[in-house]
């Protein structure tokens, strides 16, 4: 094999090994619309972070874990408000690096005010924030602020009542 | 029994009172609205100096953004705020910046990090600390950057915008809503607001935790 074959199966090995790497989805507010309000058999829970923001990282974990106890009733929706441009370079290395295992999806929105209110009207837009729904039902709860591990627990299961 | 009379209202009081300020909620549940007349205040700018809305005789209103060092958010808006702060203090109203954040959750919003960014920006405004978070809680400010346009009226400053700068975070040239220059426009007309409240995704305040 000459150098330059070699050089293409090297880059098209790599390029297997990082589509295997966890997936980022790219959707508009649309997307994220259908995916709160569509009828499904399960619970889901909506954690709205950036790779910027300090507090949202901190708690990440408590969702992962969560999403693991309640495997098969609920799916975690991380809502990552970075840029586009940045899913690449931030986005996809730190959800790989932290082996993030929820879905991750990254909100390609600019004009926040046009939908902020449709997600919830308690919320002011200061992230991080999270949105519990009953698929099965469409009931909401809304909660602006960090969440302890506890508080995070004790509000998923009093909404499940 | 004599002393009941005086007790019960003192306890009903205190009932009142502990409802009222319950503390490290954690949660802005209150401040002001549109229409609102906000509070003066007397806190301390990067130089150390005192500053209220009082001291500025001849302002017609303020433009408050409580904002920060350290979300990257507040920081994609600094040149911004610098512009609005260039193009309407001559026309009397005036950039006040505010920092509410607890630097024991975030260092990085400490009073000397504060100077730093201050002279590092040239910030051509006024930036004050917030250092007991009084005004933040008083305002309703929930994230960073979150601007109040008030309005000098006869009977105090009346609260006449609350929300966002403009509508693009990435870049202000494409934004095709620049509420607060609409807003300030608008007052400096005599018309009324026709965007009055925005939301924008921004840094939580870091409140101090009880």
């Amino acid at each position: 094999m000459d150098k330059k074959h070699l050089a293409a199966s090297l880059f098209a090995l790599f390029f297997a090994f990082n589509t295997t790497a966890q997936n980022v989805e790219v959707i508009k507010f649309k997307d994220l619309d259908r995916l709160i309000n569509e009828r499904k058999d399960e619970y889901r829970i909506f954690n709205f972070w950036a790779t910027w923001c300090k507090p949202c990282i901190v708690e990440l974990q408590y969702f992962e874990k969560l999403r693991e106890n309640y495997k098969g009733n609920l799916t975690v929706y991380l809502i990552s408000f970075d840029f586009v441009e940045e899913l690449e370079t931030k986005v996809k290395p730190f959800a790989q690096e932290k082996k993030l295992q929820s879905e991750i999806k990254l909100l390609d929105e600019t004009d926040y005010n046009s939908f902020i209110d449709k997600i919830s009207e308690e919320w002011s837009g200061a992230i991080p924030a999270t949105l519990f729904v009953d698929n099965r039902n469409g009931n909401k709860e809304f909660y602006e602020g960090e969440l302890e591990e506890k508080d995070l627990l004790d509000k998923f299961s009093h909404f499940t009542d | 029994m004599k002393y009941y009379k005086i007790i019960t209202p003192i306890a009903i009081v205190a009932a009142i009172v502990a409802l009222y300020v319950t503390p490290g909620s954690g949660k802005v549940e209150s401040g002001y609205v549109v229409g609102d007349l906000a509070r003066d205040f007397k806190l301390k700018d990067v130089t150390g100096k005192q500053v209220s809305l009082s001291d500025y005789k001849n302002a017609k209103g303020f433009i408050v953004i409580f904002t920060c060092n350290s979300c990257p958010i507040s920081q994609m808006y600094e040149d911004r705020i610098i512009t609005l702060n260039e193009k309407y203090e001559s026309k009397g109203y005036p950039v006040i910046a505010i920092n509410p954040n607890d630097p024991l959750q975030q260092p990085s919003d400490s009073f000397d990090k504060m100077k730093e960014r201050s002279k590092e920006k040239e910030f051509n405004f006024p930036y004050l600390f917030d250092e007991t978070q009084v005004i933040a809680t008083a305002y309703g400010a929930s994230r960073t950057p979150h601007v109040f346009l008030l309005n000098k009226e006869t009977d105090g400053n009346r609260v006449k915008y609350i929300g966002a700068i403009d509508n693009n975070l990435k870049d202000g040239k494409m934004a095709d809503k620049k509420y607060v220059e609409e807003a300030v426009e608008a007052v400096m007309r005599g018309d009324d607001v026709s965007t009055t409240i925005t939301k924008a995704i921004g840094c939580t305040i870091k409140w101090k935790r009880s």
